[in-house]
């Protein structure tokens, strides 16, 4: 949480402005594929701190959203700004900021743990003694200390995530986006992976964006951004969210917001 | 909840200022290459491949030719040379070509398999990345050139020591002449299986329409047409500038050919990769509207 602030007021002191950016800002921001939109108009911000929660379904735009914050994709409508820095104009400082989990396994899987993590450090810029150093730290975090030298193609599904959490960490980024990290993961992996990212935001006060379609993953404290067909439905605290759709639980309201509520049982599984 | 204000364990990096210090590039650099060559050491079919197939030129295609096929004194060659030792700087061309265009089939499949991704998302400026990227492949295939000279030494060809050294950077330019070549396709290519179609419309015309296998004043004899295609082939200008290297020569209108055309395919290379004009939208404009 410090460094995050600090880092951002340094940043508008020269706008004599005293208020702090927001960890993640996005403004207007629409994408199309061809002449298809699939993103159109969405504007929210995330407070530096907190864990806030992308709902969707499948095909809602979540990855397309994410591309476009990790700056694969050029933002052509909108703007998008992390701890104030733009992503098209400055790119290099946005993305420093900012660690993120793919929603598809990106390890190199003919490599060791350590080759892909340090590999990592290197594209930003962290020397070999540093990396070594971190490197332990992090996987001792996340309880994969034992597995530094094993390749990464004999690691599990969960045991891959973690070491993408990370490698998403190795650069102390104030920022970490993770998209369905815990999809086709057991029951045990999930719960552990949600709950030590919950735990980075409490101990380390890290801006924690996490794409799901899990609602079960969606806490009341938590913040949500629910996006649906590209749009965003609703936004902001869990419980205001919930009170301000008339329902009693994050389930409902999402299903009413949806449009789901016809199609979905009562206590259906998203 | 208020976030917590527990002092951070993890303490940033952003402390240091805007930026990265030329160090730090250095660090991303050498990471880079590292990793490039990681996973060439782990395709050990690969590194053999790349050498069986110009030995076996140099053995088989060479020693059936050599009756049919003599080379009179051209420069920079001052005697009546061989045709093994004729083909050979034509080889190492080869060698270069296929791992440039290997090293985009290795980009393509980084970006089907995700890995491209890892390496966009830092936040060095992206030429800084491809480039380092390029430099990679361009190593990896040098190394592969000497070692097919050591063992073209066996079979004869041998030129002057010299050559040995000039040719480094001849390959070092050619190298990344054509791993950009290959880079800016591998923008163009939107899938794995279109990679067969390379080799059939990239790597088969640009070392057929060549001086790698016969002298360009050869070809002008016998298809004056094809000689036009050669000269305008950049391949062609690769050839030349290590075969006179290889003979302690520099060929001055060949390097500043290959030099332009290395700074084209670059250029293009880099901009393809831009995302505001890069692949990634080409493949987001598949409905047609580019
Ligand atoms: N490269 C692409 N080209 C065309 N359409 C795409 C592409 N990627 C995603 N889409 C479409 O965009 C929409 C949003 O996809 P995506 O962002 O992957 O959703 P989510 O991650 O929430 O499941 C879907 O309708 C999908 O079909
Ligand atoms: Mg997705």
């Amino acid at each position: 949480m410090l460094f995050a602030q600090e880092d951002a007021m340094q940043d508008v002191k020269s706008n004599d402005e005293v208020s702090v950016p927001p960890a993640l800002d996005v403004s207007a921001v629409g994408h199309c594929f061809g002449r298809k939109q699939v993103l159109s108009d969405i504007s929210f911000s995330i407070a530096p701190g907190h864990f806030t929660v992308l709902l969707g379904l499948n095909g809602a735009g979540k990855t397309t959203l994410f591309s476009l914050i990790s700056h694969l994709y050029d933002t052509r409508q909108g703007a998008i700004h992390i701890f104030g820095h733009d992503i098209s104009r400055e790119p290099g400082e946005a993305l420093r900021r900012l660690g993120i989990v793919f929603q598809a396994r990106t390890l190199d899987l003919d490599l060791s743990v350590y080759q892909n993590l340090s590999y990592h450090a290197s594209l930003h810029g962290i020397g070999h003694a540093q990396a070594l150093e971190r490197i332990r730290t992090l996987l001792a975090q996340v309880n994969m200390s034992d597995r530094l030298y094993d390749k990464a193609r004999s690691l599990s599904g969960g045991q891959m995530r973690r070491i993408e959490i990370a490698r998403a960490l190795l650069h102390r980024p104030p920022l970490l986006l993770l998209d369905e990290a815990t999809v086709g993961l057991d029951i045990q992996s999930r719960a552990e992976i949600l709950a030590m990212i919950r735990d980075l935001v409490v101990t380390d006060g890290i801006s924690v964006f996490w794409a799901t379609h899990l609602i079960d993953e969606v806490e009341s404290n938590d913040d949500v951004v629910v996006l649906d067909k590209g749009r965003v439905l609703a936004q902001g605290r869990v419980s205001d969210v919930v009170r301000s759709a008339g329902s009693d639980n994050i389930r409902q309201a999402f299903a009413s917001l949806t449009g789901l509520v016809s199609v979905l049982p009562e206590g259906a599984c998203l | 909840m208020t976030p917590q204000t527990v002092p951070s364990a993890i303490p940033t990096d952003l402390a240091s200022g805007r930026g990265f210090k030329v160090r730090q590039y250095s660090i991303c650099l050498k990471g880079i290459l590292f990793r490039e060559s990681l996973r060439f050491l782990n395709q050990r079919e690969r590194f053999i491949s790349s050498l069986v197939r110009p030995l076996l030129w140099l053995f088989v295609f060479a020693a059936g030719f050599r009756q049919v096929l003599g080379v009179s004194i051209i420069p920079p060659y001052k005697t009546y040379v061989l045709y093994e030792v004729y083909i050979t700087p034509g080889l190492c061309g080869m060698i270069l070509l296929f791992s440039g265009m290997q090293s985009s089939l290795s980009m393509v499949y980084d970006r089907e398999m995700g890995n491209m991704r890892t390496l966009l998302v830092s936040p060095f400026p992206r030429w800084f990345l491809l480039v380092s990227k390029l430099l990679a492949g361009v190593a990896v295939s040098t190394m592969q050139v000497y070692a097919f000279l050591v063992i073209a030494l066996f079979w004869g060809v041998r030129p002057p020591w010299v050559g040995y050294l000039l040719i480094l950077p001849a390959l070092f330019l050619s190298g990344m002449m054509l791993c950009s070549l290959g880079m800016l396709l591998s923008s163009i290519i939107k899938q794995l299986e279109n990679f067969a179609g390379i080799m059939n419309f990239v790597i088969f015309p640009m070392y057929f329409a060549s001086p790698a296998l016969y002298p360009l004043w050869r070809i002008q004899e016998s298809s004056p047409l094809l000689h036009k295609i050669c000269l305008a082939n950049p391949f062609t200008y690769a050839v030349e500038l290590i075969r006179f290297a290889l003979y302690g020569q520099i060929d001055w209108g060949s390097l500043m050919i290959v030099t332009a055309f290395t700074a084209l395919f670059l250029g293009g290379a880099i901009l393809a990769y831009n995302p505001s004009n890069g692949f990634l939208r080409r493949r987001q404009i598949t409905g047609g509207n580019a």
